[in-house]
């Protein structure tokens, strides 16, 4: 184990991956010369020359179309989309031809394509840079949508989408990038499709995924600290597939959920994760599940608006200690 | 739309002899398209067919030209006007016919329908239904040549057909650009047959001389008499050949008009009666028999017998799209993934998304 970044995780989990397989290869803007907009890329233009790190010029639609033709022929391309927001602009490809291809022409054809790309807000970014539509993709079958939380997770879940012969939409957050954690050294896989209880606990399950996940695991830790309230918390790591039994098995022990998200209320992933506990653990259930999520504006540049639209430990605190409240929790 | 050669073809190609045993095999071929295209609008008008069905009445010299001009291991793109090109390019009328009707037996096992046919078998890498939506796939499959392989005379390379109308979308302008800007081996063609549905050329387009586009990216732009089987193979070869030895992309333009509305259920009011007799006029079917005929090659009983093996080999199409099985509703999720990992989203409309236990009080 070594403590690492997410993002020095992200770079030696390309870097394996383009080690043990010429048919992968990078595709972005930015990612050769400039080192990437974050700098996930630094030094592998370097190392693997411009064949294996191509910049494009901005164009997203036709360099991320052009991934997905690549990949149509069997290359393992790793776009990189310098932010979520910005795909958008490749949505169509994305959503109506790597996600479609594989069903709509009867099995003939796979997509073995990833696309890295961050969301998130907070970083004074404003409305068109700060977003958390990770959903968009998670709705649409063909896509595999994975969000990973921890160092490990973004290793293992990299590693696990480009061994995956399907699209997957890889989406990162800037706010994880500088986090550290533990990372077990050498290969290996994540699975696809396994959400993960990261803190156990007995009396309220957080469901969270991305970022939200270290808030939830950052209120879970003080709340029992303070309170003695044990939190269990569960980082759902991939949107599409939704491991619903995970989440479900979690609620029926504890009795209780909050979800924490970053992305907007509204028909978001905890809209998806209630609709399945209230399906899976309906008699279990003391208290109505809440949800923790972005306030529903285009997110504000100035800070303590931007502050006040962006769900906080604070307000996730308080769900949690109006949910016991609410069904007779004693301390 | 004016047919004047721009560029270079454009006056109809002289007839020597050694291309008789090809022009006698192209005319075969628009044949057997304009039967089958004609029994198509027929079996959709029986509600054989369902979903939308575009046609490629009088494109079929355009379509036989430019498929002619591919190897084997070239890959083809195309619109979802596919029925001709997949024909072309040698996917059976069968396989063809039973994935209009919807059946397992199709082309693309009934999943796709007419905009969707594909043929990894003869590198037939679909048709697509959004409007341009193929092209950045076939810039990339270009990628994927000049990634894994050297250029040469008989190097792999890709053909991308789109119509009028795509031109004017910004995945179109994109990768032009990627193709030009990364030299890779891929002919865009414009088929146009000037009208982007009800939409004339002239009205959807500040360059309507669409070739010319090419010059924005530093490529090469011809445009050629789309009702001319041998200018437009003769054309895509060229573009072909510059795209195997030099990795050099480039637009064709063919230029040709739809005989009927832009599906089988437009009946196309948006076109005066003068522009209906030019199509009719312009039909390169029987152009292609007159001038077969002037040569010698073709005579009456010649053009009887090739209609009569067409229509036979449509009838058998039709027969055995309608004997062949629907897809079995087992199937439903078989093909939306390749690799299997857990908790994939399997249910029908309905069904439970998470059950509670067994022993729950």
């Amino acid at each position: 184990m070594a403590e690492l970044t997410y993002r020095q995780a992200l770079h030696d989990s390309l870097r394996a991956e383009m080690l043990a397989d010429e048919s992968v290869f990078l595709i972005g803007e930015e990612i050769g010369l400039f080192e990437g907009s974050y700098k996930i890329t630094a030094g592998l233009l370097a190392e693997f020359g411009p064949r294996r790190v191509r910049d494009t010029p901005i164009s997203e639609e036709g360099f991320v179309g052009a991934a997905i033709g690549a990949a149509m022929l069997g290359l393992r391309p790793v776009v990189e989309i310098m932010t979520i927001n910005f795909s958008l602009l490749a949505i169509d490809q994305i959503v109506n031809h790597a996600a479609k291809a594989r069903a709509m022409f009867g099995g003939q054809v796979s997509v073995p394509l990833v696309i890295r790309t961050p969301g998130g807000g907070g970083q004074q970014l404003g409305a068109s840079h700060s977003q958390n539509i990770e959903v968009w993709y998670a709705h649409s079958p063909g896509l595999k949508v994975v969000t990973p939380a921890t160092p490990a997770d973004a290793k293992g879940l990299l590693a696990a989408a480009i061994h995956d012969d399907d699209p997957v939409m890889f989406v990162e957050n800037l706010g994880l990038y500088n986090t550290k954690g533990e990372v077990p050294e050498g290969p290996y896989k994540t699975e696809i499709g396994r959400a993960a209880v990261i803190k156990e606990g007995t009396d309220i399950t957080v469901v969270a995924y991305s970022r939200a996940v270290l808030t939830a695991l950052e209120v879970a830790r003080r709340l029992e600290e303070e309170d003695g309230i044990s939190a269990e918390v569960v980082d759902l790591r991939s949107l599409r597939p939704l491991d619903r039994e995970t989440v479900c098995a979690s609620v029926r022990k504890t009795t209780r959920a909050v979800v924490a998200e970053d992305d907007w209320l509204s028909y978001g992933v905890g809209a998806e994760v209630v609709a399945t506990v209230q399906e899976g653990a309906f008699d279990y259930l003391d208290a109505p599940v809440r949800r923790v999520a972005a306030a529903e504006v285009p997110l504000p540049y100035s800070k303590p608006l931007e502050t006040a639209a962006m769900p906080s430990a604070a307000d996730l605190g308080r769900a949690i200690r109006r949910a016991l409240d609410e069904s007779a929790y004693r301390r | 739309m004016a047919k004047d050669g721009q560029g270079s073809g454009g006056a109809a190609t002289s007839l020597d002899s050694e291309r008789a045993e090809t022009l006698l095999g192209y005319y075969r071929q628009m044949a057997l398209i304009r039967a089958f295209e004609l029994r198509a609008g027929e079996m959709y008008a029986r509600a054989r067919i369902g979903g939308y069905c575009h046609l490629n009445l009088g494109e079929e010299a355009a379509v036989v030209g430019l498929v002619d001009a591919l190897l084997p291991h070239d890959y083809l793109f195309t619109t979802y006007r596919d029925h001709g090109f997949a024909l072309a390019r040698g996917v059976s009328p069968n396989a063809v016919m039973a994935e209009l009707f919807g059946k397992a037996t199709g082309c693309s096992g009934g999943w796709g329908g007419s905009m969707h046919l594909f043929d990894a078998g003869v590198r037939f890498m679909g048709g697509y239904g959004i409007v341009g939506g193929q092209i950045p796939l076939a810039t990339g499959a270009g990628l994927a040549i000049a990634y894994r392989s050297e250029p040469g005379p008989e190097a792999e390379a890709v053909m991308c057909v789109l119509g009028d109308g795509a031109t004017n979308i910004g995945a179109f302008h994109e990768s032009l650009n990627l193709a030009s800007v990364w030299d890779l081996p891929v002919v865009y063609v414009v088929v146009n047959n000037g009208l982007g549905m009800g939409t004339t050329v002239q009205a959807a387009s500040a360059e309507p001389e669409l070739y010319k586009r090419a010059c924005a990216y530093r490529v090469e732009g011809v445009r050629v008499d789309g009702d001319d089987p041998v200018a437009v193979h003769d054309a895509a070869a060229s573009a072909l050949g510059a795209a195997r030895s030099e990795r050099r992309p480039s637009i064709v333009e063919a230029v040709c008009l739809r005989l009927r509305g832009h599906s089988v259920v437009d009946p196309a009011r948006y076109r005066t009666s003068e522009e209906v007799d030019l199509a009719r006029k312009s039909d390169p079917l029987p152009a292609l028999r007159s001038r077969l005929a002037e040569a010698g090659l073709l005579d009456d009983a010649g053009a009887s017998r090739i209609e009569a093996e067409v229509e036979a080999e449509v009838d058998k199409a039709v027969a055995f799209a309608e004997e062949s099985p629907f897809p079995d509703t087992s199937e439903l999720f078989a093909n939306a993934y390749a690799t299997e990992v857990p908790n994939m989203a399997r249910g029908l409309p309905g069904e439970p998304v998470a059950h509670e236990p067994e022993e729950v009080r």
